[in-house]
């Protein structure tokens, strides 16, 4: 069944068509990558679909409802959280106080908001710093904190704007675990967009590759990862795919 | 858990004490109309400096038109007594409510803009209103006032309902940022966008602390008119006088502490006095003239040495004057 549904989704900012006419649908449980070279139009994507910019033409369905026109806060509330590729941290709240200001959006006491925002914590490896000021976590936390949040709202679906983008190995490696992690135990549908290939090729169940806002390819990861319009325009000739596939 | 309830419970306490201080303070200075009207200013500043301190401390919405709320709340209470009699008194009860009124009102422009952008709307509505109120005569009585004798001659009744209202003004503001809207408020003053991802109606919860805001600055403009008994646009819808002071207030006290504002009214109309009256008549005449010199001179040494005004920094402050005495004991 699908989750999230793409159609001829457009965006101009005056001349520069930013998307063009993209269509995809995610189903329902998925792990979706979303690839492209720099400023081929991902986050403008992610950021028509919860609405931080309007559509210029074309629709958005989520879980069958036209979400196209619908407020930040109301697809938030629906069921879609997001995480910033410039992160976004609440910066002189806790990193709890964090994740609690992201529980509230289902919760409405202190207690229930404080318990769901404990197992989110736990979840995403930030419970002891859970007292620090957000500001003041390195990179790799606020990776995290990033998730935590979003996951706090209790997402169906859940995209993730290079949230291992700038991570060492070991972090890499954790955040690898926690997005798997998202889909298989808590059963959230992921829609990622990453631009390390270790991270997007081992997670991904399909991927949908966009160059200049418009699709070149979509497929599994062996499929587009071969495709020769995918290779000239993102990944260069000398890449091989199966590096990561085996690994 | 048990940790926490014994702080809060000293937390009261220490406020129960600031609270009875403030009521036996006007009886310790039962001699001195003039100190005893300067702790009536004092409160009314607490009303404002709370009112602003919720919408720009803990809201990120920085306001620089708080006196458009005032002024409206003084008139509420002025205009009808000025045309059909009815006691100013009443405006204690729809000066706030006027001031909602028209904060709903504008917010629905001023709540597009952001940062420097909303500041200078914010300015901007308050001098509409001052030329508007200053034309307008048939309504108003223009640059003439509206004039009202006022009830007692004793300062005590009016210490004591400025007193109530300065303390429920500082009560709600606590109750509030206890609740759900008061961390919605903090969500939002950290990052709007953020928060709105987060599933954060951020323009229901902007407009929640516009309305609280402008409720207690609508109050204070009432009582302003009943204890003063005469205003006028330039008075009431001052820039210098009202918006900017009401912000000063916040600065140094505190921006985004519960005891800022009253910290910082406490400071701000000493400051004032001292400077208004030449340092008490013992400095020559042209001191007078530099309060706002002084003002602007406290901003920078606060934003400087005390960025999050003198409650926002206790602890800095504190530490500052227990250093001798940690030294020695740590010898």
């Amino acid at each position: 069944m699908s989750i999230l549904k793409l159609d001829n989704l457009t965006k101009n900012f005056g001349g520069l068509m930013a998307v063009d006419h993209v269509s995809f649908t995610v189903k329902e449980g998925e792990i979706f990558g979303l690839i492209g070279p720099n400023g081929s139009g991902k986050t403008t994507i992610f950021n028509l679909i919860n609405h931080y910019y309007p559509v210029s033409e074309g629709k958005i369905y989520f879980q069958g409802i036209d979400i196209t026109h619908k407020k930040t806060h109301e697809i938030a509330q629906l069921g879609i959280g997001r995480t910033f590729q410039k992160v976004k941290p609440l910066k002189r709240l806790t990193v709890e106080d964090n994740v609690m200001a992201g529980a509230f959006a289902r919760e409405t006491t202190f207690a229930g908001a404080r318990a769901v925002a404990q197992d989110v914590l736990k979840f995403c490896h930030l419970d002891d710093v859970k007292n620090m000021k957000a500001g003041s976590l390195p990179i790799g936390g606020r990776k995290r904190l990033e998730i935590a949040k979003a996951l706090a709202t209790r997402p169906k679906l859940i995209l993730l704007d290079e949230t291992a983008a700038g991570l060492n190995p070991g972090e890499l490696d954790e955040a690898i675990d926690i997005i798997k992690k998202i889909r298989d135990e808590l059963g959230i549908t992921v829609l990622i967009v990453e631009h390390i290939m270790k991270v997007i090729m081992t997670l991904s169940d399909k991927i949908h590759a966009i160059a200049h806002g418009a699709t070149i390819a979509e497929g599994t990861p062996a499929e587009v990862a071969k495709n020769p319009l995918v290779i000239e325009s993102y990944l260069g000739s000398d890449y091989n795919v199966e590096n990561y596939l085996n690994a | 858990m048990e940790k926490e309830k014994t702080k809060l419970l000293k937390l009261t306490k220490s406020e129960y004490l600031i609270f009875l201080g403030a009521v036996v303070l006007p009886f310790i200075f039962f001699d001195s109309f003039y100190i005893q009207g300067l702790l009536i200013f004092i409160m009314m500043w607490v009303m404002l400096g709370n009112s602003w301190n919720l919408l720009a401390g803990y809201t990120g919405q920085v306001s620089f038109g708080h006196a458009a709320y005032f002024g409206i709340g003084a008139y509420a209470a002025a205009l009808p007594y000025f045309h059909y009699k009815i006691s100013p008194w009443w405006g204690l009860l729809y000066g706030g409510l006027a001031a909602v009124i028209l904060g709903y009102l504008l917010g629905i422009l001023v709540f597009r803009l952001r940062g420097p952008y909303f500041a200078l709307g914010t300015l901007a509505t308050g001098e509409i209103l001052r030329l508007v109120f200053g034309e307008e005569e048939w309504l108003t009585n223009g640059h003439n006032g509206i004039l009202y004798t006022t009830t007692w001659v004793s300062k005590y009744p009016y210490y004591f309902i400025a007193l109530a209202l300065a303390i429920l003004s500082i009560i709600s503001v606590k109750i509030v940022m206890k609740s759900k809207a008061g961390f919605y408020f903090l969500s939002i003053r950290e990052d709007e966008d953020a928060a709105a991802a987060l599933g954060i109606n951020t323009k229901k919860y902007k407009n929640i602390s516009m309305v609280i805001s402008t409720f207690w600055a609508g109050t204070a403009g009432a009582f302003y008119m009943i204890y003063m008994g005469f205003i006028d646009p330039e008075v009431v819808f001052a820039l210098h006088n009202i918006s900017i002071i009401t912000i000063l207030i916040g600065i140094i006290g505190g921006v985004g502490t519960i005891w800022g504002p009253a910290i910082g009214a406490v400071v701000m109309v000493f400051v004032q006095e001292l400077f208004r009256s030449a340092i008490f008549g013992l400095a020559p005449h042209w001191v007078s003239g530099l309060h706002a010199l002084i003002f602007g001179l406290l901003v920078i040494i606060v934003i400087l040495y005390l960025p999050g005004g003198i409650m926002g920094d206790w602890e800095l402050l504190t530490n500052k004057f227990k250093f001798s005495k940690r030294a020695e004991s740590s010898s």
